[in-house]
């Protein structure tokens, strides 16, 4: 079969929604989308444990701290499920990481704002990972198998999260004047970093179309805001906290919340690595992993002379 | 430095009765450490009773390319399901 | 000691365990998203999370005994180190994977045993939270003599760093298993485990894996005491002004 129809029958499949799976054939530039995509979201989930492991050890009670460190936890595993689904495109994970240290792939730029107090791990599980589900399930039926799969897997899990990071706020909002204070200083900071995590407007979003086309993508960036923040505007103002957008207003012939313009330029400069934490968190994380690496190296001289004892036995008997 | 640990896939069984079901893979430099890093990134919910881990090299797959070949012939083969076969309503617990 | 002194003193003999179990969770749970690869990062938080569910099934018992209407937070939170009786091995830092797990083995190696023999106490509420406990600590030393072992017929680098964490940790290693007055109280009362009962066999289960893992135990036999009568060392009150931090700065409030 020559390549032309291979990638007719390729998108006659993505549009019939049928899954691709991992030895099927795809378009080169398919495989390298999905590989950037989906190492890009496990690289978010394990850089995203960093702010909110920074309170673990601070969490204010047993409760919160249990919690709080299962949910980081998940995030790990999240991240282990969506390198596991790149390492099915042809690709290891050793390779994936290394890419993230050297500054070649991206993660998430809203983890390079740092988490200041005990109410910022509210505003993580409520906008950063409501904003995160938001574009998650949409991800369930995305057109790659092991992405979706990993994907709804993902989205069973974080569904405490949210409602986590939400119980934290409520105790703070219910509590003490300086308890509110945490909580608006947290709402402050996280806002609007938050409505950036759906990527640039879609008039300027170079990937969007083609992952559109392959179904990789199924909601466009803007939709998403949108629906994201009319979904969170009432949840704030249940807490009695202040969405910081003096321009956010329900526009009732629209059905949605009009709201103020992003700073993109802000966006673009963390992105590049101008944010106040792209510097810590790599060097966390490659630190992390040059300190692991004779502990890797170890287990497997170890796995290997075992498994040469046990041949040495096998061959005496 | 040699300090990559292979991958496995993970097979975990949700309950007694039930076939063991891919969930996912790992790495692990062993088959005990796959066994229990297996335990701890996918059963943190209580999903298993069972786990099988398999080195996902010795996996051998049947090729998307031989699937019209190896599949469509099952396709017609409509008397190896029981709605081929007419019986009159009268007739129970058949 | 008395009968008389029962209720005081069972309620420390429940500080001693639940607070070995809290300060050794806290200690591992420093290691979540700084792990040295992926899957051992989930590994040790699991262990993290059994041990500080632990301390919160042991601190209830413990505030309900004492009557003082105390809740599992005040007493994590508001004691300062001297009313702290974990045992000075689990405020030992964190400083690498092989100190991490020699600290766990050494711990769990005797935790083990100290858990079984509570599983026959005759104190229904901790003869219950042991038993469900118990269950945690098996996989516990489980993984950390599984570790012992890879790493100490690992590599010669791994060997070397196993070592040298065994060096300096073998001095807190005896702690767990001094009977003092209290101990043997509680014993005696059928509530508390016999300490001297269960040390052959720690030293047994120690003895082995070490030497599977090719290690040597270090010849000092000198032993440092006193994390269980309140005396610790220089690491805990680091480790508390962190923890206690949010409940110091904010008292009175709920989260």
């Amino acid at each position: 079969m020559n390549e032309l129809t291979l990638e007719q029958e390729f998108q006659a499949k993505i549009d019939a929604d049928l899954k691709i799976e991992p030895k099927d054939w795809m378009p080169d530039a398919y495989r390298k989308t999905l590989i950037r995509q989906i190492s890009q979201h496990a690289h978010s989930e394990i850089v995203g444990m960093l702010p909110e492991g920074n309170w673990i050890s601070r969490a204010p009670s047993l409760r919160r701290k249990v919690a709080l460190l299962a949910k980081v936890q998940d995030e790990g595993g999240h991240g282990l499920y969506l390198y596991s689904a790149t390492e099915t495109l042809g690709i290891d994970r050793e390779e994936l990481i290394e890419d993230l240290h050297s500054g070649k792939a991206k993660y998430s730029s809203i983890f390079n704002y740092p988490s200041l107090n005990w109410a910022d791990i509210g505003a993580i599980g409520w906008l950063v990972d409501g904003a995160a589900i938001m574009n998650q399930v949409a991800l369930c039926r995305t057109s790659y198998g092991p992405y979706a799969r990993a994907m709804v897997r993902i989205c069973k899990e974080e569904s405490f999260h949210q409602r986590q990071g939400y119980e934290i706020l409520l105790s703070l909002c219910r509590g003490t004047e300086v308890q509110k204070r945490m909580a608006q200083d947290a709402i402050n900071r996280w806002w609007w970093p938050s409505l950036m995590m759906f990527g640039p407007p879609d008039t300027d979003s170079p990937n969007s179309e083609q992952s559109m086309k392959w179904r990789i993508k199924r909601q466009s960036n803007d939709e998403l805001r949108q629906r994201f923040i009319d979904m969170t505007v009432p949840q704030a103002d249940f807490l009695g906290l202040v969405v910081p957008d003096p321009q956010l207003k329900w526009n009732e012939e629209r059905g949605h919340y009009d709201f103020g313009p992003i700073d993109w330029e802000e966006f673009r400069n963390v992105l590049k690595g101008n944010g106040q934490c792209n510097r810590q968190r790599m060097k966390d994380r490659i630190k992390a992993h040059e300190e692991g690496a004779w502990v890797r190296e170890a287990a497997m001289a170890y796995a290997e002379k075992r498994s040469r004892r046990q041949e040495q036995v096998s061959s005496v008997a | 430095m040699k300090n990559n640990w292979p991958l496995w896939e993970v097979f975990i069984r949700s309950k007694n009765g039930l076939n063991h079901k891919h969930v996912g893979s790992l790495h692990a430099a062993d088959a005990a450490m796959a066994i229990e890093n297996a335990r701890d990134v996918y059963t943190r919910r209580n999903e298993g009773v069972s786990i099988w881990v398999v080195e996902s090299k010795y996996i051998t797959a049947s090729n998307p390319e031989d699937s019209d070949a190896f599949f469509d012939p099952a396709n017609d083969k409509v008397y190896r399901h029981p709605t081929f076969y007419n019986l009159p309503d009268e007739v129970k617990h058949i | 000691m008395t009968t008389a002194n029962l209720p005081q003193a069972r309620f420390e003999y429940l500080l001693r365990l639940g607070d070995n179990a809290l300060i050794l969770g806290q200690r591992l749970s420093e290691w979540c998203g700084h792990g040295p690869v992926l899957e051992q990062d989930i590994a040790i938080t699991n262990i993290a999370l059994d041990h500080i569910g632990q301390a919160r099934s042991i601190y209830a018992y413990a505030a309900e005994l004492e009557g003082k209407g105390r809740s599992e937070d005040d007493i994590a939170f508001l004691r300062d180190a001297w009313d702290f009786h974990n045992v000075q091995l689990v405020e030992q830092p964190n400083e690498d994977w092989a100190y991490t797990i020699v600290r766990q083995f050494l711990f769990d190696s005797a935790n083990y045993y100290l858990y079984q023999s509570l599983t026959r106490s005759s104190d229904e509420q901790i003869k219950a939270i042991a038993e469900k406990s118990l269950k945690e600590i098996t996989y516990h030393l489980r993984y950390s003599s599984e570790w012992m072992i890879r790493l100490g017929d690992g590599t010669e680098l791994s060997h070397q760093k196993m070592q040298t964490a065994l060096d300096d940790l073998w001095m807190f290693s005896g702690e767990i298993l001094m009977m003092d007055d209290l101990d043997k109280f509680m014993h005696d009362l059928g509530i508390g485990a016999d300490l001297d009962a269960i040390k052959p066999l720690v030293d047994a289960k120690r003895r082995d894996v070490i030497s599977e893992a090719t290690l040597r135990i270090p010849e000092n036999p000198w032993m440092q005491s006193g994390g269980k009568q309140g005396r610790h060392s220089e690491f805990l009150g680091h480790m508390l002004s962190d923890m206690q931090f949010m409940q110091r700065a904010y008292p009175g409030m709920s989260w």
